[in-house]
């Protein structure tokens, strides 16, 4: 099952400066997982030490916030699109 | 040459960036969030050679602006964007807080900052000229309305470019007060929470600084000057409580910051002050979380009258929510009904006309002091951030229709009897 992951700028050094990347996963936890293997570190800076979400990270399956969905359980599906990134001030 | 003439026609008193989460410093430079935890980046200063150096009378000589503070903002240039940006009216209030029971309410007046008549003329004064110290040639943001008006028009008077990305469904004085600018608008299909998410994408990928992302921590630092005019306009003083609305939760926390750093320079004397926060029911994910006793907040998909606060994932919440339970304040939300009401009362009681986020923020106050929540004698200053001009929509159909009558004294008779009807129609279930 394959995911495009958007990575935010500041993750980049973490991925070459790629600012996507394919993953393997069939829920947003097993692509923290994935992600953490292909691009080592990773999952520290997106997860605190009890392994949650940290709370200025925001991550979006095909433009839905997960939070309007299953959380970290919230399935996958071929092709989807996974963006990462921190909140942002208004407006 | 040109640098060292440039270094010593500078004083800054920041020393760079500090994740406020996990405390990482970072170079003054072009970025907003932690490479290690993804918390915001905040302006780090250092006050020291200022403290206890810095007087009253120094501000009270600097430009009619909030540039008179200076060094109290993130910039390093001595020679600012500098359009008129703040130190708009403080007010006291007489017939609102006579209607509400307030002896002593105090209205501070953005509605007519200038340029454009919002406070996001003082974040985009300051974030504009740390621009273009920082070399970019291009400003864009992700705007509700206000700071899209803000941004085109200082952007506009320092020759700079500007491309502003907004939610197409937005209130026609608000596109039409940022096209009159000329720059590049993007009306996006999707809510402000949505339009920023695609302009945090974009941000990197074709040097431009946005102000609300890249630029955030300078741009922030803008807000703080909201407390340093109250303090300075109350004569020295800090008020005992402040109200003021809540979007993505920056404003608050900067007054509050404001407030602090005065404090910590000498420049009034501490003490303790209560922030009371106020959303729109319609987008109220800080209320929630607030009443719920949650420091963290549920996103909501916004729909209220109120879109200058229809922000459903708002950045500083946890910040916010902090500030209000520790000040002993209130987070408070208001019907769209409310609103309207809130609108029209501040208009028929004080002469201003505020847009819908002023209408929350009346509203709210109504809805703490009903339920005991403000001292009638406490010194209560009250934020209205915007101008309602550019919300006219919003009360269209809640206000009365003029009497159109011919040119001649019966015609204007006639007319005038049956506008005491109306007016006695009016006040009688009052009375009741």
């Amino acid at each position: 099952m394959s995911i495009k992951v958007l990575i935010p700028t500041p993750l980049q050094k973490l991925t070459n400066d790629k600012a996507t990347v394919e993953c393997q996963a069939d829920t947003i936890s097993a692509l923290l997982e994935s992600l953490d293997q292909n691009c080592p570190g990773i999952k520290a800076r997106l997860c605190d030490d009890q392994g949650e979400l940290r709370r200025f990270v925001n991550f979006y399956v095909n433009n839905e916030d997960i939070r309007f969905l299953e959380g970290k359980s919230t399935a996958l599906q071929d092709g989807d699109e996974v963006s990462i990134i921190p909140a942002i001030a208004g407006g | 040459m040109t640098q060292s003439i440039l270094t010593q026609n500078k004083t800054a008193y920041f020393k760079g960036l500090k994740c406020k989460e996990c405390g990482t410093e970072y170079k003054a430079e072009a970025i907003h969030v932690c490479e290690m935890c993804f918390g915001p980046l905040e302006v780090n200063y250092d006050f020291s050679s200022l403290k206890g150096r810095i007087t009253r009378k120094e501000i009270e000589s600097g430009p009619n602006s909030i540039w008179r503070y200076r060094q109290f903002l993130p910039v390093e240039t001595n020679d600012p964007i500098d359009m008129g940006t703040g130190m708009t009216p403080l007010l006291k209030s007489h017939r609102l807080a006579r209607q509400l029971g307030l002896e002593n309410l105090y209205i501070k007046n953005d509605a007519v900052n200038m340029p454009t008549l919002s406070f996001k003329d003082r974040v985009v004064s300051v974030a504009l000229t740390r621009a273009r110290e920082l070399g970019f040639t291009t400003v864009s943001c992700a705007s509700t309305g206000n700071l899209a008006n803000s941004t085109a028009a200082i952007a506009a008077h320092a020759g700079l470019d500007c491309c502003v990305f907004i939610p197409s469904d937005l209130e026609a004085g608000k596109v039409i007060g940022t096209l009159v600018y000329a720059p590049t608008l993007m009306a996006v299909h999707g809510n402000y929470d949505q339009v920023n998410r695609l302009c945090s994408e974009v941000a990197n990928t074709h040097g431009w600084g946005f102000v609300n992302i890249n630029l955030r921590p300078y741009y922030s630092e803008g807000s703080k000057t909201l407390g340093y005019e109250v303090i300075e306009q109350l004569g020295w003083e800090l008020p005992d409580h402040i109200v003021a609305p809540l979007a993505s939760g920056s404003l608050f926390t900067k007054i509050y910051k404001g407030f602090n750093e005065f404090v910590e320079v000498g420049l009034v004397e501490g003490k303790p002050v209560r922030f009371s926060g106020a959303q729109a029911e319609g987008c109220s994910p800080i209320a929630q979380a607030y009443k719920e006793g949650r420091d963290f907040i549920n996103p909501v998909k916004p729909n209220t009258v109120a879109k200058s606060l229809a922000i459903g994932n708002p950045a500083d919440a946890v910040y916010a929510l902090d500030i209000a339970r520790k000040t002993n304040g209130q987070i408070e939300s208001v019907t769209d009904a409310e609103i309207i009401a809130g609108m029209k009362l501040l208009a028929e009681t004080e002469g201003i006309f505020t847009e819908t986020a002023g209408g929350t923020t009346i509203a709210v106050l109504k809805k703490l002091v009903e339920a005991g929540k403000i001292n009638p004698d406490e010194k209560t200053v009250v934020y209205i951030t915007g101008n309602g001009l550019k919300t006219m929509e919003a009360v269209q159909g809640y206000i009365s229709e003029p009497f159109t009558i011919e040119a001649n004294l019966d015609s204007f008779e006639r007319a005038l009897e049956r506008s005491r009807t109306l007016e006695r129609l009016d006040w009688e279930p009052v009375l009741v």
